[in-house]
């Protein structure tokens, strides 16, 4: 891993000829076929479309063309996100052979930028998971120690880069699913302001929650992929209209006169792993000793959001993968009868996991419970807004630990849905609020030496200024 | 109000308020860039968004907002500065996501009017959403999904903007209603907004049904009546519900709330759905989607550019060519007619003969010319040239309707059409006289009897000894001449 290039310095060399992109594949090519098989991070690896896009990138410098800002970059791509002619699953059975018709927005920026799709990346099916296990084709394992989960739901994507598959991944954050598999494999993750970045092929699970964002090693990488995506798309209403700032122009300069506050609610609360809270102590002194104002900040609602995210996003869920029927596409269970049909290939197609959630979003928007659930979890969602906007008042950015606990053991939470549910209560807040939030690594715990990632919030469209904050926090840990 | 007598004497009246479906008539549908167009081959106008995809978003059609605008100007409706829509959910093979797109309790139009006869009927909302797909059930009973072996589902109408119109239960009776949806649907066809044809589907009616005796002011237990494909259905369905309600409710029984289909062919309504079987929707807010907020510029833009509606227009005809209101109406009711009628007479025609020969002989062309054909491509100065031929004695009334129905068939100007047929109107005394003359001459018994018989007998000779005077003239007699010189030379 250690010897693994930037995506910066894979395309700079690219672009000017110094390295050729066919090269930089094969050696991520050769990564994967040594570990893949530990690992599982991929649902399909793009071998043979890589190469020929490997080598349409190399002609297209040696006839003098620019193939843009991440040329020749190998990418991996969430199993969520459409890819034209290319097996979109979303880890489940029910979509299991579907090739859409169409690329994702993101999918096309990529690859107009110059990056390689190297493939399609293992998550927990439709999203919905924090460890990759409710996979329904293998879990993916953490490559930093096998028998522990990378984190979830995007747990392919960080595992493909904390393992050397790509320098570059693709992954969405629903309610921490970037964040939370970030911190657990050690690699940075970006949930960037909720409209920034298209949703516009990327396959739904909560729709006012939902948002693609990049998986880097470095904070520098992540800025680069994100400024690549980002951007209005006339394809999604929810898209923001308006011209976005640049993430690297103002990168590196440090975070003196900054005021963040370490939320209260977030990182003092039990069920905290001291060792992670120790870490946002010491980045926080990281960067008091770079200038910035460090207090502790109540956001006093965000203790609620964990509750008001497990009824509107499956309540959204419900809804969303109410499609799944077996009329159109994908898996069709058996039945002389169009209903008979229809359950039996929901029944078949999707994991526990799924059925539990449309089951209580379901149960969540019926007649006469609307009001209480979703109904109150929307006043909720009303009030942590309001809530953070009052500590924005006071500091620029908030700080927090992404993950209560550093990744853990297959099976140690496969039993207890709630005791998973929390693993994501410290990422949660930021989606419900819109806003955007960066998980870097800041040092390893003392027994397992596994990663542990510290949060940084920052409220809508200051996703310059966090990415500005994880850069000064990167740097301070060499030092 | 019309009274519905039962058996037993007791009068009854319909309460009822309508749904209309109106398919709106843009280019594309409504959240993604297909075509919006009837009639092409199955499944040929679609894309990831209409069929639903997953990862596929919607995206509202600015010209959706705009009509719905139209709409809202020409019903009086309130349209508040933002909407919003929301899904309602409920599994069906022929609805790609499986749940409706649809505005549901904050409408883009809200509480307007439509004045039917000289009453304002109330409408409570207009709401937009996505219509379905199209089912056709194969191998079942009567083209219903029960019995069948199974089902062909088009995705052509999948996301068709709908406008759905719900008035308040205002109407009365079944001809009450169908005078509402005839004004609702001759509007948003003038508004351009629909094709509004019920036999494509393009306009759908439900009509919610319940009678009272006459008198009392409370509301009846309602049936919604699906399946109305014309004015006639409508009628007819309604005044059978009617029926329907109060024999049960005359026999003690009471109204069960429920859908009800109409079966045209045998003239009866029949059980579809109980409330206890309907659908939980669980509506929630699109999140999809951002709430339609119509610009400024948009709302002055539809005021601006709204046209005559039909209500005003009828007026205008009535005074400005002094026709009748039925007369009006039959201007309004084809394509291009009252347009017709009004550019002959801004080339000189007189008005009241260009409305009444657009309304006769133009329309007589057009039923000739088949179904849908509209008077949008005729030439307005034929009708000028042959009122000015008729008027001048040149033909009569009689001809002047042949030469004037030739010429709307292409064979010429009218002028030309008189010389060529040698169609002439004979308006010489003399030779008028001659010939009266010569019938009198030739027909001495019936002149005998003129001269002795009573009124009535009068009245029959002269007749024929017009005809044969007509017959003698080859029809080109001027009518009025002729009926002078019989007055001037009967003895």
């Amino acid at each position: 891993m250690s010897d693994s290039q930037s995506a910066f310095t894979i395309a700079n060399d690219v672009r000017s000829g110094r390295q050729r992109a066919r090269d930089i594949l094969e050696q991520h090519l050769e990564r994967i076929d040594a570990r893949e098989a530990d690992v599982h991070a991929f649902n399909l690896v793009l071998r043979d479309e890589a190469r020929a896009n490997a080598d349409a990138i190399d002609a297209a410098v040696a006839a003098g063309d620019d193939p843009g800002a991440l040329a020749g970059v190998p990418i991996a791509l969430k199993d969520n996100l459409c890819t034209r002619g290319i097996d979109t699953t979303c880890s489940s059975k029910i979509l299991q052979g579907w090739k859409p018709p169409y690329n994702a927005t993101v999918v096309d920026r990529v690859h107009a930028a110059g990056a390689i799709a190297l493939g399609k990346t293992n998550l927990d099916e439709f999203a919905m998971g924090s460890s990759t296990e409710n996979s329904a084709f293998g879990a993916t394992r953490n490559p930093v120690d096998l028998s522990r989960v990378p984190g979830g739901s995007s747990g392919g994507s960080a595992a493909a880069v904390a393992a050397g598959f790509a320098p570059l991944a693709l992954g969405s954050d629903t309610g921490g699913s970037i964040r939370q598999p970030a911190a657990l494999c050690g690699v940075v993750g970006m949930k960037p302001t909720y409209g920034t970045v298209s949703r516009y092929g990327l396959v739904a699970f909560a729709s006012s929650l939902d948002q693609v964002g990049p998986f880097a090693r470095d904070v520098r990488d992540a800025a680069l992929l994100l400024e690549t995506i980002w951007g209005h798309d006339p394809m999604d209403s929810t898209s923001i209209a308006s011209p976005l700032p640049s993430l690297l122009d103002g990168i590196d300069k440090g975070v003196a006169g900054l005021r963040v506050g370490i939320v209260e609610e977030l990182t003092d609360v039990e069920g905290i792993d001291p060792e992670v809270r120790a870490a946002v102590g010491k980045a926080a002194a990281a960067l008091e000793a770079g200038g910035a104002t460090v207090d502790r900040v109540s956001v006093p609602s965000t203790m609620y959001g964990l509750d008001a995210y497990y009824l509107i996003a499956p309540a959204e869920a419900s809804s969303n993968l109410a499609r799944y029927d077996g009329v159109r596409y994908g898996l069709r269970g058996a039945g002389d009868d169009i209903s008979v049909m229809n359950a039996n290939t929901r029944n078949d197609g999707f994991g526990s996991e799924v059925k539990r959630r449309i089951m209580l979003g379901t149960y969540a928007l019926s007649a006469g419970y609307y009001d209480a659930y979703y109904g109150q979890a929307q006043r909720v969602r009303t009030l942590i807004v309001r809530d953070f906007a009052r500590a924005y008042e006071h500091f620029d950015v908030l700080l927090s630990p992404t993950s209560p606990t550093i990744a853990f053991e297959f099976g140690s939470k496969t039993t207890d849905p709630l005791a998973m549910y929390l693993s994501d209560v410290c990422t949660i807040p930021t989606n419900l609020a819109g806003h955007c939030a960066i998980s870097v690594p800041y040092g390893n715990d003392s027994v397992h030496q596994m990663p542990i990632g510290v949060q940084i919030l920052g409220r809508e469209l200051a996703d310059a200024l966090i990415f500005r904050v994880a850069r000064a926090l990167e740097l301070s840990r060499g030092a | 109000m019309s009274v519905i007598t039962s058996a037993n004497g007791t009068q009854w009246e319909i309460v009822s308020g309508l749904e209309v479906h109106c398919e709106l008539a843009t280019n594309t549908k409504i959240f993604c860039s297909c075509a919006n167009r009837f009639g092409d081959e199955p499944n040929t106008n679609v894309c990831p968004v209409c069929l639903g995809l997953p990862g596929s978003l919607p995206v509202l059609n600015e010209k959706v907002v705009e009509y719905s605008l139209r709409v809202g100007e020409a019903f009086h409706f309130t349209v508040p500065a933002s909407s919003i829509f929301h899904r309602k959910n409920y599994f069906y093979p022929d609805m790609p996501k499986n749940f409706q797109t649809t505005q549901y309790d904050e409408p883009i139009c809200a509480d307007g009017w439509l004045e039917v006869d000289g009453t304002r009927i109330g409408i409570t909302r207009a709401h937009l959403e996505e219509d379905t797909g199209k089912s056709t059930h194969m191998g079942g009973d009567g083209g219903r999904i029960h019995g069948a072996s199974h089902s062909l589902v088009d995705y052509n109408r999948a996301g068709v903007p709908l406008l759905e119109i719900v008035s308040e239960p205002d109407i009365r009776s079944a001809e009450q209603a169908a005078a509402y949806v005839d004004e609702l649907r001759s509007t948003l066809k003038a508004i351009g907004v629909s094709d509004v044809k019920m036999e494509e589907g393009s306009l759908r009616v439900d009509a919610n049904v319940s009678v009272r005796p006459v008198g009392t002011d409370g509301f009846g237990t309602r049936c919604e009546i699906k399946n109305l494909n014309s004015l006639k259905s409508l009628r007819d369905a309604m005044d059978f519900e009617a029926m329907r309600q109060i024999e049960i409710l005359e026999d003690g029984g009471s109204i069960k709330q429920e859908t009800r289909l109409w079966n045209e062919n045998e003239g009866y309504t029949a059980s579809m759905r109980s409330k206890e079987e309907a659908y939980d929707y669980r509506y929630f807010p699109e999140p999809d989607l951002v709430p339609v907020a119509p610009s400024d510029e948009l709302r002055a833009h539809v005021r601006a550019t709204m046209p005559e509606l039909p209500a005003a227009r009828r007026d205008r005809l009535k005074a400005e060519l002094g026709i009748s209101e039925q007369d009006a109406r039959t201007l309004l009711s084809t394509d291009g007619l009252a347009d017709y009628a009004e550019a002959a007479v801004a080339l000189g025609a007189p008005p009241r003969d260009a409305a009444l020969w657009s309304t006769q002989d133009v329309s007589a062309h057009l039923n000739l010319v088949g179904r849908g054909a509209d008077a949008s491509g005729l030439d307005p100065s034929l009708l000028v040239e042959i009122l000015q031929l008729v008027a001048d004695g040149t033909v009569s009334r009689n001809q002047g309707k042949e030469v004037f129905a030739a010429a709307l068939a292409g064979e010429g100007r009218p002028g030309e059409i008189v010389v060529a047929r040698g169609i002439a109107q004979v308006s010489d005394t003399g030779a008028l006289a001659a010939v009266v003359d010569e019938v009198f001459a030739a027909n001495a018994d019936a002149v005998a009897q003129w001269q002795a018989g009573d009124d009535k007998m009068r009245k029959k000779k002269r007749g024929f000894l017009m005809g044969e005077a007509m017959k003698a003239l080859k029809g080109q007699g001027n009518p009025q001449l002729l009926n002078q010189l019989l007055d001037e030379r009967l003895p």
